[in-house]
C-alpha cells in the first residue's frame, strides 16, 4: 500500500506541516510507537489528501507521485464546511493560493491546513491573518480594508457613521508609526496582546456544537 | 528497489552539491577562527573522539576528513536539523517547503550517521505525539466544561443577540439558583427528611392533625390553593413539627436542627453574597488595565474559526454586531461633551422630582395604612375598604417606574449608570412595599398572640376535663386519649406567618408569567400578525414589541428572595418552591425573550461584575434578617405548635442543649463568652480590623491606579518614539545604500514572488532566526517598500524584542559577505529538545 514515493512524500509533507520535527524513513520504524507514530501522520495527510480529492474526484487524481499540477478553483475550497460559514473565506483561500487568484493546488491545500491547525505557531498565524485582512494586497490594512472587515464581520448591521467610528478608532489604537494605516508591525503588536487570538483564531476544528 | 536507488542517487546529488558549500564555509569559517578556536577546542576533541568509532565503520570516504571539517560538518547538519524544525514557523509556500526541507534532510540523513547523532528521536517523536494529543484533550476539555455549565449555551444565545446586560440578568438568575439550591439542600436535608423520616407520623398529635371542624372542606382545592387544610398541617409549615427532643433511633435533636438550619440560612446568604462581591471587585480590577486595543481586537479577533454550522454562526455574527455596538455606545457616551452646567441643572432637577415622588408614595402608604387600620376596627367595610392598600401599592408599582424612567431621561445618563440609577429607584419605592407587608403581618400577629392566651387555658381545662371524666366514668379501663382532631388549638401565628409568605410568592409567580405571557407574547403576536390589516405600522408605531425590561426583573427577583429569606424559618417548604419557581422561569423567561422581545434601542454593555445587583442582594438579605430575628429574639412561640413549643423565648432551645448534651465545663465557658465584657471588646476588634483592611484596600487602589496611569504614559511615549524613528528611517537608508553599493548581489528570481511575505533569513536555507544575519543590500532595500517590509520581518522572527530597535536591515557591515551565523552558537546543545518549542 505504501509506494516508496508517496511515503517519502507523506513524510515531507507531515514535517512541513509541523507534526514531527525530525527525520525518519520506514526503515526505522520497528518500534512500536513510531509504527503508531508514523500510521498518524499517514492518516493525517491521506485524509486531507481524500478531502481535496472528493471535491473534484475526476480532476485531482489519487497518485501523487508524478507529483501532478492539478488546481482546484475557490468556488469549490470555500464550499468545504470548515471555511462555508467563514466571512472571510475568501480572503482566506485567496491569500494560501500561489497565483494569488484562489485556485489551490494540493501542496497550498495542505499549506492552508498546517497553518489553521492548532499546532501552528503564533507568529506565523500572525502573518497569514495580516494576508486575510490586507483585502487590497498592498501590504497594508487600511481604511478601505477595515470597512471591508467590518462589514463582512456584522453583515452590514451598522451605519455609515458607527463604521467610521470604528475605523478610525481601530487605526488610532493600532498605528504606532502614525502613518494612517497599518502595517505589518502594528498588526503583530496589536495582535501579540489579544488574549483570544491564541485560543480561537485560525484554529480549524470543525465543531458541531456551539463552541461557546 | 526503488527507494534505494532514489536515496543513492539523491546523495550523489547531494555531494556534488554540498562539495562548492563546503570549501565556501570552510574559508568563511578561517576568517573567524581566531575568536573561536578557543571554545570549540574542547568540544572538538571530546565529540571527534565519540565519533570516530561511528564514522569509521558507517562509510569510507568519512575516514579522510579531518578534525576541522568533522567540526563544521556538524555544525551544518545541526543548523540544518534545526531548520527543519523550524520549518513549519516559516511562512514560505509548501513548494518551497518541500524542496528545502528534502535538500536538508537529505543531507542530514548523510552525514548524521558520520556524526553519531539520531538518538533521542523516538522519545521527541513521541513526546510530539502526546503534546498534540494534550492540546487536543485541552480544548475537548474546556468545552465539556462550558457544556457542564447550567444553561451558558441558552445565556449566550440571549447575549449574542440582547447584549450583556440582558444576559447579566439572566446570569444573576442562574447564581440565585445556585444559591436557592444550596439552601434546598440544608432544609430539606437537616429539617423536613428527618421529621418525614424519624418524626411522629400524621395524627398522632393535635399539631399534626386537621381539626375536626375543618376536616370536611380539608381536601378542597379552594382551600388548598390558600394554603389551608391539608397543606397547613403538613411538614411544609413550622407549626407540623414536635417539640420533642430527640427524634428516632438516630437520637436527632430536630428542635435544636430547626434552630442551626434557620440560622446558617441567613449566614450561608450572607457569605455567600460578600464573597461574589469580593470576587467580582476583583475581577473587575484585575483585567481593567488592557484596554489599548478595544476595537482592534473585536476588528481582528472576534471571529471564531471553529465555527462550524450555520447556526453558530448566526449566533456569533449578531454576538459582534451587538459587541461592536455597545463599544461604540460607550465610546460615544466618552466623547460627548455639552453644556456641563446644564447638564447639571437637570440632573439635580431630575433627582428632586423624583425624591419628592418617592416622598409623596411614601406618605400616601403611610396614610393608606393608617386609614385600613381603623377600617379593620369598624365593622361593616365595603370591598374598596378592606383592600384600599393593597391597590394603592399595585397601582403606585404600576406607574411610578415609567414616571421615573420619562425623569430620568432627562438626566442624560450613560444607560448603564442609568439602570444603576433607576434600580436603586425603584427599591426605595418597593421598600414602601415590603413596610406596609410587614406591619400588617406584625399586627396579625400580635392579635394571635392575644388570642393564644385565651385558648391556652380553655386547652388546658378541656385536656383536665377529658381526664378527670374518662377517670371517673370507669376506672378500670385505661382512659381513651382525646382525639388529637377535638383538642382545642392555639392560633399558631408562626404558621400564619409562613402561609402569608408563601402565599405571597405563588400569587408572585403567577403575576409574573401572566404578564410576560399577556404583556410580552401576545402582544408580539397581535403587533407580529394583525400588523397585516391594520391601519398604521404596528411594529414601528404605538404597540410595537416589547423590550426586555431588565430593572423591573432584577428588583422581581431580589425582593422575591427576600421574601423567600423572612419566610423560610417559618414556612421550610418555601425554599422548594422558590426553587421550581427560578427553574421554570429561567426557561420561560429565556423562550419569551426570544420569541418575542427586541434588543433595545441602544445595547449597552453590562459592568463587568453584577456587584450592583449584589449590593441589592445584600441590602434586602439585611432587611430581611431583622425581622426575623426580632421575632426569634423577642416573641414567644407558640404553646402548642411548632419545634420550640413550650420554651419562653426560640433561643432557649440552644442553652438546653448546652446543659443537657455538653460537659459542664463548657456551658461555662459559653457563659463567660457571653458576658457583655467580652463582646463589646471583640466588636471593637473586629470594626479596627475592619477599618485597617478598609485603608489598605484604598491604597492598593490608589497604587494600582497610579501604576495604569504609569502604563499608558509609557505607551503613549513609545509611540512618539515610533513616529520620529518612522521619519528618519528612509534617510538611513539613503545612507546605506551610499555606504554599500559593491555588495549588492542579485538575488535568486524564483524569491521575487514571495518577497512580501518572506524573511530574510529564507534567501539562504541554513539561516538561522536572529538579528546577525541580515541581508545586507538585499534588493528590495532600494525600493519604497522596503522600509516596511524590512523591519517587519525582523519582528517575524522575533516578536519579543518590538521594543528594543532590531538593527536596521542594509546598515553597513565589516564584513563583505552575507553573514553566516555564528559557529558554535547552538553547539553544545542537542538540536532536537529545541526543536519541540
Amino acid at each position: 500500500m505504501f509506494t516508496s514515493s508517496t511515503c517519502s512524500l507523506l513524510r515531507d509533507q507531515n514535517t512541513v506541516l509541523g507534526v514531527t520535527g525530525t527525520t525518519f524513513c520506514p526503515e526505522q520504524f520497528m518500534n512500536q510507537y513510531f509504527q503508531l507514530f508514523f500510521y498518524c501522520l499517514f492518516l493525517l495527510v491521506y485524509r486531507l489528501h481524500g478531502r481535496y480529492h472528493e471535491m473534484a474526484p475526476n480532476v485531482v487524481p489519487m497518485d501523487y507521485t508524478k507529483d501532478p499540477d492539478v488546481k482546484l478553483p475557490m468556488q469549490l475550497i470555500i464550499n468545504m464546511p470548515e471555511l462555508k460559514e467563514n466571512p472571510f473565506k475568501e480572503r482566506i483561500v485567496a491569500s494560501f493560493s500561489e497565483d494569488g487568484e484562489g485556485s489551490l493546488s494540493f501542496n497550498d491545500f495542505v499549506d492552508m491546513f498546517s497553518v489553521l491547525s492548532e499546532m501552528a505557531p503564533r507568529e506565523l498565524k500572525a502573518i497569514y491573518a495580516f494576508k486575510i485582512y490586507d483585502f487590497n494586497t498592498d501590504n497594508f490594512i487600511c481604511k478601505a480594508d477595515l470597512e471591508k472587515t467590518l462589514n463582512k464581520l456584522t453583515r452590514e448591521e451598522l451605519t455609515d457613521e458607527e463604521i467610521t467610528l470604528v475605523c478610525e478608532k481601530v487605526i488610532e489604537e493600532a498605528d504606532m508609526d502614525g502613518d494612517g494605516k497599518l502595517g505589518f508591525a502594528d498588526f503583530e503588536n496589536m495582535i501579540s496582546k489579544a488574549p483570544d487570538f491564541l485560543r480561537y483564531s485560525l484554529g480549524n476544528q470543525v465543531y458541531q456544537q456551539k463552541p461557546f | 528497489d526503488e527507494k534505494k536507488a532514489r536515496g543513492e542517487r539523491s546523495q550523489k546529488r547531494d555531494r556534488g552539491k554540498t562539495a562548492p558549500n563546503k570549501d565556501q564555509k570552510e574559508s568563511e569559517n578561517k576568517e573567524k577562527k581566531t575568536m573561536k578556536r578557543g571554545k570549540e577546542g574542547e568540544n572538538k576533541q571530546k565529540k571527534d573522539r565519540k565519533n570516530s568509532i561511528s564514522s569509521s565503520s558507517n562509510s569510507s570516504d568519512e575516514e579522510s576528513l579531518s578534525e576541522e571539517e568533522l567540526a563544521m560538518l556538524k555544525e551544518q547538519v545541526e543548523q540544518k536539523k534545526k531548520l527543519i524544525s523550524t520549518m513549519r514557523n516559516k511562512p514560505w509556500r509548501m513548494v518551497k517547503k518541500l524542496s528545502v526541507l528534502r535538500e536538508a534532510q537529505d543531507f542530514v540523513e548523510k552525514f548524521e550517521g558520520a556524526l553519531g547523532k539520531g538518538k533521542g528521536k523516538k522519545l521527541y517523536a513521541y513526546k510530539m505525539m502526546m503534546a498534540k494529543k494534550w492540546v487536543k484533550f485541552k480544548r475537548d476539555f474546556e468545552n465539556f466544561k462550558t457544556q457542564c455549565i447550567p444553561w451558558e449555551m441558552k445565556i449566550k444565545e440571549v447575549e449574542s443577540h440582547f447584549g450583556s446586560s440582558v444576559a447579566s440578568y439572566f446570569i444573576f438568575l442562574r447564581w440565585m439558583y445556585g444559591v436557592n439550591l444550596v439552601l434546598f439542600g440544608l432544609i430539606f436535608g437537616l429539617v423536613i427528611i428527618p421529621e418525614v423520616l424519624m418524626g411522629m407520623p400524621y395524627g398522632s398529635l393535635p399539631r399534626k392533625t386537621v381539626p375536626r371542624a375543618e376536616q370536611a372542606t380539608a381536601m378542597d382545592f379552594s382551600v388548598l390553593w390558600d394554603f389551608e387544610g391539608y397543606i397547613k398541617y403538613s411538614a411544609l409549615f413550622y407549626g407540623y413539627y414536635n417539640n420533642q427532643r430527640t427524634i428516632g433511633w438516630l437520637k436527632y435533636r430536630l428542635p435544636m436542627a430547626y434552630f442551626m438550619v434557620g440560622i446558617s440560612v441567613f449566614g450561608y446568604s450572607l457569605m455567600v453574597v460578600i464573597r461574589s462581591m469580593a470576587r467580582n471587585a476583583n475581577e473587575s480590577t484585575a483585567d481593567g488595565d488592557d484596554d489599548n486595543f478595544i476595537f482592534s481586537w473585536k476588528m481582528f479577533t472576534s471571529w471564531d474559526y471553529l465555527i462550524g454550522n450555520p447556526e453558530t454562526a448566526d449566533n456569533k455574527f449578531a454576538s459582534i454586531t451587538t459587541s461592536f455596538k455597545e463599544s461604540i455606545v460607550d465610546e460615544q457616551e466618552s466623547n460627548k461633551d455639552e453644556n456641563i452646567h446644564l447638564r447639571r441643572f437637570l440632573r439635580v432637577l431630575a433627582n428632586v422630582l423624583i425624591i419628592c415622588c418617592l416622598c409623596g408614595s411614601g406618605y400616601l402608604i403611610y396614610f393608606v395604612v393608617k386609614r385600613s387600620q381603623t377600617f379593620s376596627k369598624m365593622q361593616n367595610v365595603g370591598w374598596y375598604e378592606r383592600n384600599e392598600v393593597e391597590i394603592v401599592m399595585s397601582l403606585l408599582g404600576m406607574f411610578c417606574p415609567p414616571l421615573f424612567e420619562t425623569i430620568a431621561a432627562l438626566e442624560n445618563y450613560h444607560p448603564r449608570i442609568g439602570l444603576k440609577w433607576q434600580l436603586g429607584r425603584i427599591f426605595a419605592l418597593f421598600l414602601g412595599n415590603l413596610y406596609t407587608f410587614l406591619l400588617a403581618l406584625m399586627d396579625d400577629v400580635n392579635e394571635k398572640l392575644a388570642e393564644e392566651d385565651v385558648v391556652k387555658n380553655i386547652t388546658h381545662w378541656t385536656l383536665l376535663g377529658h381526664h378527670n371524666s374518662s377517670a371517673g366514668n370507669d376506672s378500670t379501663v385505661t382512659p381513651r386519649p382525646l382525639d388529637p382532631a377535638d383538642v382545642p388549638r392555639g392560633p399558631c401565628w408562626e404558621t400564619t406567618v409562613g402561609i402569608e409568605f408563601v402565599r405571597l410568592t405563588v400569587s408572585d409567580i403567577l403575576v409574573t408569567y401572566i404578564t410576560i405571557l399577556v404583556g410580552d407574547f401576545i402582544r408580539a403576536c397581535f403587533v407580529r400578525f394583525v400588523n397585516y390589516c391594520w391601519c398604521w405600522d404596528l411594529e414601528a408605531g404605538f404597540p410595537s414589541y416589547a423590550e426586555f425590561d431588565i430593572s423591573g426583573n432584577v428588583l422581581g427577583l431580589v425582593f422575591n428572595q427576600g421574601m423567600i429569606w423572612m419566610g423560610s424559618f417559618y414556612a421550610p417548604g418555601l425554599v422548594g418552591i422558590n426553587v421550581l419557581r427560578l427553574l421554570t422561569s429561567m426557561y420561560f423567561q429565556c423562550w419569551a425573550v426570544m420569541s418575542s422581545n427586541v434588543p433595545h434601542e441602544r445595547v449597552f454593555k453590562a459592568s463587568k461584575s453584577n456587584n450592583f445587583y449584589m449590593g441589592l442582594v445584600l441590602l434586602i438579605l439585611f432587611l430581611s434578617l431583622l425581622p426575623v430575628a426580632y421575632t426569634i429574639m423577642s416573641l414567644p412561640p407558640s404553646f402548642d405548635c411548632g419545634p420550640f413549643s413550650g420554651k419562653k423565648r426560640m433561643y432557649d432551645v440552644i442553652q438546653e442543649t448546652i446543659e443537657l448534651d455538653f460537659p459542664l465545663f463548657v456551658a461555662k465557658i459559653f457563659s463567660y463568652v457571653a458576658n457583655p465584657g467580652l463582646i463589646i471588646p471583640a466588636i471593637l476588634l473586629m470594626v479596627l480590623t475592619i477599618y485597617y483592611l478598609n485603608a489598605v484596600s484604598k491604597a492598593y487602589q490608589r497604587a494600582n491606579a497610579e501604576l495604569k496611569k504609569k502604563m499608558q504614559m509609557q505607551r503613549e511615549e513609545e509611540k512618539n518614539k515610533r513616529n520620529n524613528k518612522a521619519n528618519t528611517n528612509p534617510m538611513l537608508q539613503d545612507l546605506e545604500d551610499l555606504l554599500t553599493p559593491s555588495t549588492k548581489t542579485e538575488s535568486p528570481p524564483k524569491q521575487a514572488e514571495d518577497k512580501k511575505m518572506e524573511s530574510p533569513n529564507g534567501t539562504s536555507p541554513v539561516g538561522k532566526p536572529g538579528r546577525g544575519e541580515v541581508l545586507p543590500g538585499s534588493p528590495m532595500a532600494n525600493s519604497r517598500g522596503a522600509a516596511f517590509t524590512s523591519p517587519s520581518q525582523v519582528f517575524v522572527t522575533q516578536p519579543r524584542t518590538l521594543g528594543i530597535r532590531a538593527p536596521y536591515p542594509g546598515q553597513p557591515r565589516p564584513w563583505g559577505h552575507p553573514l553566516r551565523p555564528v559557529p558554535g552558537r547552538g553547539r553544545g546543545q542537542p538540536c532536537y529538545p529545541r526543536a519541540a518549542r
